[in-house]
């Protein structure tokens, strides 16, 4: 295993794309553990090429009206919503 | 011991109907959606959601006549193996006091070993219901990727998890499996083979003439306790009438790395829905949209939840794909050809569900990566869609030990005939 904790700065930057704040302690904890589990996830590179045999198939249905959730259903869980909408933080 | 740890929320939906599970008290996990009832998966995140509809499998539960009674407790998302992750707080196993009951279906199998239900619905993406089942001395089985419908399962890695049953014997959770089994037009995963099933009527302890596969890589690290109870059922086997043989698997010793890579990355995608808009904690967060998001989920998800989130989107993000994800798949690939050739000699694999005894409570949590090396011996059935089983194999110093026996794909009825074998 190596000691190389994997710099703060890609946890906090891994974090942003994941939109999950995190603060300063779980930063570096983070990075710490995570030097650990990318090497173990590191042995992968002795794989060699394998090959998935395809048994997959499309499966198709008509494409028919049906019924779905209520709008009241729908926003039941909300925890804001405005005329029938979800209510959204600002977008800037 | 008390029903107060085992479920989130307590709840009778009664089962009025005729059907084959009349009269049957049913647990179902927290991650499989209930109408009109909340459903929290294990999390923060969702502690006041409430489903406008039924899974599948819950019609199906209710078709067949049953009774739920609770919304059984389970690690965030899925995400543990010793039930100690959820939001909720922990459960103990009613088989060994002090002891984690496994992870994630924890909360189901306890349900099961202390007798709050007679059947329980657990889910497994890469050990969940076999891992629990184990240390809790009761049967799960992990079936067949396609067999069950996951429509309305909360997804955390819709490739690799599948619903499936607990009981406590073989025939009860093979009646369970019968009654959710089969295609569901609203999850197009779902395949034809399910369709009119008997796995009940396969449990006659007839194993004469059965070929018993042992992948060598899965016995010999576990502990010793665990090693001889393996070793006791085999010989139970063969005394009726089975035969055993060595198999080896050499992708196996990937099969933890490639399973943890796919599953994360699965996670993170699954997961970015949570941002507090549809459903989620109220916030009163003044920044924008990103920040108000990254917010809710800071303080809606647990660590472990977070851990796999930051790690999948790691193993997702621009350089790193290839390296991590890339390889993953090749992995699974190779662990499928692997299975394959093992049956191509053999009709069942059998080896030690865990190849530990259960953890004591607050044991494991500190080190994440110890956690996930405990997975070693479920997670290649889950990389191979295949089907398995965990059957109680007697204790190790007064703690429960499981024996998995994995078939063939939409091979249910020989695990289940096999696992039979097992019951006194």
């Amino acid at each position: 295993m190596s000691d190389q904790s994997v710099p703060d700065e890609e946890v906090r930057h891994v974090a942003e794309l994941a939109r999950i704040g995190l603060d300063d302690e779980e930063v570096e904890e983070f990075s710490e553990q995570f030097s650990e589990i990318l090497s173990a996830f590191e042995t992968l590179d002795e794989v060699p090429e394998a090959e998935r045999d395809g048994d997959l198939e499309n499966v198709m249905r008509a494409d028919e009206v049906r019924e779905g959730l209520s709008q009241e259903e729908a926003l039941r869980n909300a925890p804001d919503s405005e005329d029938g909408y979800f209510k959204g933080p600002s977008v800037s | 011991m008390s029903g107060d740890s085992i479920f989130i929320t307590k709840e009778r939906i009664a089962g009025d109907r005729e059907g084959p599970l009349a009269g049957e008290r049913v647990a179902v996990k927290d991650n499989i959606s209930t109408e009109g009832v909340r459903t929290t998966c294990g999390s923060a995140m969702l502690s006041e959601y409430v489903p406008p509809y039924d899974a599948t499998v819950v019609e199906r539960l209710k078709d067949a006549g049953a009774e739920i009674v609770g919304k059984a407790n389970m690690d965030e998302f899925g995400m543990g193996s010793t039930t100690e992750t959820s939001h909720f707080g922990s459960t103990e196993n009613p088989a060994a006091e002090g002891h984690v009951p496994g992870g994630s279906s924890g909360g189901s199998a306890a349900a099961v070993a202390a007798g709050e239900a007679d059947l329980a619905l657990g889910t497994d993406t890469g050990g969940s219901i076999r891992n629990p089942a184990a240390f809790c001395g009761v049967v799960g089985i992990k079936p067949t990727y396609g067999l069950v419908s996951r429509y309305g399962l909360v997804a955390y890695a819709n490739s690799l998890e599948q619903i499936g049953p607990l009981a406590p014997t073989v025939e009860g959770a093979a009646r369970l499996l019968d009654a959710i089994a089969g295609p569901d037009e609203r999850d197009a995963t779902t395949r034809r083979e399910g369709a009119e099933t008997d796995y009940a009527g396969a449990v006659d302890g007839d194993v004469d003439g059965l070929s018993i596969g042992i992948p060598t890589e899965l016995v010999e690290g576990a502990h010793d306790g665990v090693r001889e109870r393996f070793w006791d059922a085999i010989d139970e086997l063969e005394s009726r009438g089975a035969s055993s043989h060595e198999v080896s698997l050499p992708s196996i010793e990937h099969a933890v790395a490639a399973y943890y890579v796919i599953a994360m990355s699965e996670a993170s995608s699954n997961l970015a829905r949570y941002d507090g808009v549809r459903y989620g904690p109220d916030t009163d967060s003044e920044g924008n949209w990103n920040e108000s998001f990254a917010d809710v989920r800071d303080r809606g998800f647990g660590d472990e939840v977070k851990r796999r989130i930051l790690l999948g989107t790691y193993a997702l993000s621009a350089g790193y794909h290839e390296k991590y994800y890339g390889k993953a798949q090749q992995a699974r690939a190779w662990v499928e050809q692997d299975f394959e050739e093992a049956f191509e000699e053999a009709d069942v694999l059998a080896s030690p569900t865990m190849p530990v005894p259960p953890f004591e409570l607050g044991e494991s949590l500190d080190d994440p990566l110890q956690m996930y090396l405990s997975d070693a011996n479920t997670v290649p059935v889950n990389l191979a869609n295949l089907p398995a089983i965990s059957v109680p194999a007697g204790t190790t110093d007064g703690l429960p030990v499981g024996f998995q026996l994995i078939g063939p794909k939409f091979g249910e009825k020989r695990i289940v005939r096999a696992a039979s074998a097992l019951e006194g």
